[in-house]
């Protein structure tokens, strides 16, 4: 096994300046009926004949992380390892069962990209729906409105309603609304590549600048290949328990060992 | 882009045990930009590619009073301002029923997105408020047209008309939050609700005068039916042209503040669980 650089259970979990993300024994626990129960009647019968079932799964168990200024962490396991719901507990997008997320920073999930677009509206509507949806002032979006028109490349398109792009402008509009962000931390669920050759050269750009000036990277993805190259360290998730954690090297051998012996 | 050190970085802390009613109502208000887009997208979207766009939403009462008023008004041998008492009514009675059901909609269309970014969930639900508001404003317009051809007369009591909208706003937000929530996990209510709203229509006063009904009925309907004491103040400063009297306007505060109070109390307390349900 490698070493195994798991966080101290004695530190002192006081945010520092340098610290983006701290998870402490974050626990998620889905409590679903065993079947769909769809009416109030069936709900209370059951509820009175004792008969409401429940399923408890575990989709996080004690998992702990710290994750600092500029640093890039992967994430990587098998499907239902937790890897998609943590980011959601990091997102905010569920609240932990058990255990304490404090996020320092302002977070850009690249998780959803161009949520709540309306296919009538026209682009420019569109860029001041997912921003405001993003958490941005109305204000703070018409400051970046000509930004993301010009690195989209959709000047000649703005007013026009969405329906006419192709998915592919559809895509470059919510990348580029996503990270136009000035963010602090970055999600990624697999690396995203959207547009044609030329966009997604932009894009790559535009996430390796991010890394320069400093900002933290979450990459969830099933390319050991790509977390070993941008990650700085990287969590083996199974079962929602971290396994190991530490060097891409070490973790990703500790990885593929176990593969090939399943 | 400049990423400046000194700067306040806004930090999330999953276990600071605030109240969650309290909560969603702060991160609402951080997120009003969010409110305003989502009711601007729904106004604008809706009638985008109709030819008469917006006109619709005065068209549509008009053609239902036209309805009802060639119908009903031979059989309640009304005089000819019943157009325009029909009408009052029905503005009332076409919000409460639209927004009610629009806040379930939104909810369920934002559902995709709570799952994956976070969004306090109760925007869908002011939103949707706010749309069946700018429908309502547009609503009015008709029904001053109506009233002026009818001969009804304007008084100034018309001015006090946006607080009887603004109590009927609030009572449906806390009834459409109440069921948004009760339909996130029991999709049968929302089905069950479009018959209980049809029921509902029929045991308040929109289309027929409350003097018609037998005693009995009427006063249980005065007293236990809350869209009946906002059909009535909003008819007061309007078809009637008089302030409402205190004793129709308190059972409308009471009923409205019990609503959103119990309403938002009861949706943020569950809007946590949304993004678990798979």
């Amino acid at each position: 096994m490698p070493t195994v650089y798991r966080i101290q259970p004695d530190h002192d979990w006081a945010f520092e300046k340098d610290v983006r993300i701290i998870l402490e024994n974050v626990s998620v626990l889905y409590h679903l009926p065993r079947e769909r129960i769809q009416t109030f009647k069936e709900y209370a019968i059951r509820m009175i004949q004792n008969r409401l079932e429940y399923i408890d799964f575990w989709a996080l168990q004690d998992v702990s992380l710290y994750l600092k200024k500029g640093e890039a962490l992967g994430i990587i396991g098998v499907n239902g390892s937790g890897k998609s719901t943590l980011l959601k507990v990091i997102s905010r997008v569920l609240r932990p069962s058990k255990g304490r997320v404090r996020i320092q920073g302002r977070v850009a999930p690249l998780l959803e990209l161009g949520a709540g677009f309306h296919f009538d509206l026209t682009g420019r509507e569109n860029i001041f729906l997912n921003g405001a949806l993003l958490g941005f002032s109305r204000v703070e979006m018409e400051e970046k409105l000509d930004a993301i028109v010009e690195f989209s490349g959709l000047w000649d398109f703005i007013d026009a309603p969405l329906r006419t792009y192709s998915s592919g402008m559809v895509a470059r509009l919510g990348f580029t609304i996503a990270t136009d962000t000035d963010p602090h931390i970055l999600l990624m669920d697999e690396i995203l590549s959207v547009g044609d050759a030329e966009f997604v050269n932009k894009s790559e750009q535009r996430i390796q600048k991010f890394r320069e000036k400093g900002v933290s990277m979450i990459l969830v993805s099933h390319s050991l290949l790509q977390v070993e190259s941008l990650c700085e360290r990287v969590i083996w998730l199974d079962h929602g328990r971290v396994i190991v954690e530490g060097k891409p090297s070490d973790v990703i051998q500790a990885y593929t060992n176990r593969k090939q012996q399943d | 882009m400049k990423v400046v050190e000194t700067e306040e970085l806004p930090v999330y802390d999953s276990s600071l045990q605030r109240s969650m009613a309290l909560s969603e109502l702060l991160d609402a208000y951080r997120y009003r930009n969010a409110i305003f887009q989502l009711t601007r997208r729904d106004v604008v979207s809706r009638y985008k590619r109709s030819f008469l766009g917006i006109i619709w939403t005065m068209l549509n009462p008009l053609g239902m009073m036209i309805i009802l008023a060639v119908v009903f008004s031979n059989i309640f041998n009304a005089g000819p301002t019943y157009a325009a008492y029909v009408l009052s009514g029905l503005i009332v009675w076409n919000f409460f029923s639209q927004t009610t059901n629009a806040i379930v909609n939104n909810l369920n269309a934002g559902m995709g997105l709570i799952r994956k970014i976070y969004v306090p969930q109760s925007v869908f639900g002011i939103s949707a408020i706010l749309t069946g508001l700018v429908n309502l404003l547009f609503a009015l317009v008709p029904l001053f047209l109506v009233m002026l051809l009818t001969g009804v007369h304007f008084t100034w009591a018309f001015i006090f008309t946006p607080i009887s909208i603004i109590l009927l706003a609030l009572f449906s937000l806390g009834v459409g939050m109440i069921l948004a929530t009760l339909g996130v996990f029991f999709p049968d209510v929302i089905e069950m609700y479009q018959i209980v709203l049809v029921a509902w229509m029929y045991l308040t006063p929109v289309i027929y005068p409350i003097a018609i009904l037998p005693e009995t009925t009427r006063f249980l309907i005065i007293n236990f039916n809350p869209m009946y004491a906002f059909v009535q103040i909003f008819r007061a400063t309007t078809y009637d042209g008089r302030l409402p009297m205190l004793e129709e306007f308190l059972p409308a505060l009471i009923f409205s503040i019990t609503s959103v109070v119990f309403g938002w109390w009861f949706f943020s307390r569950k809007a946590g669980d949304f993004a678990y349900r798979v």
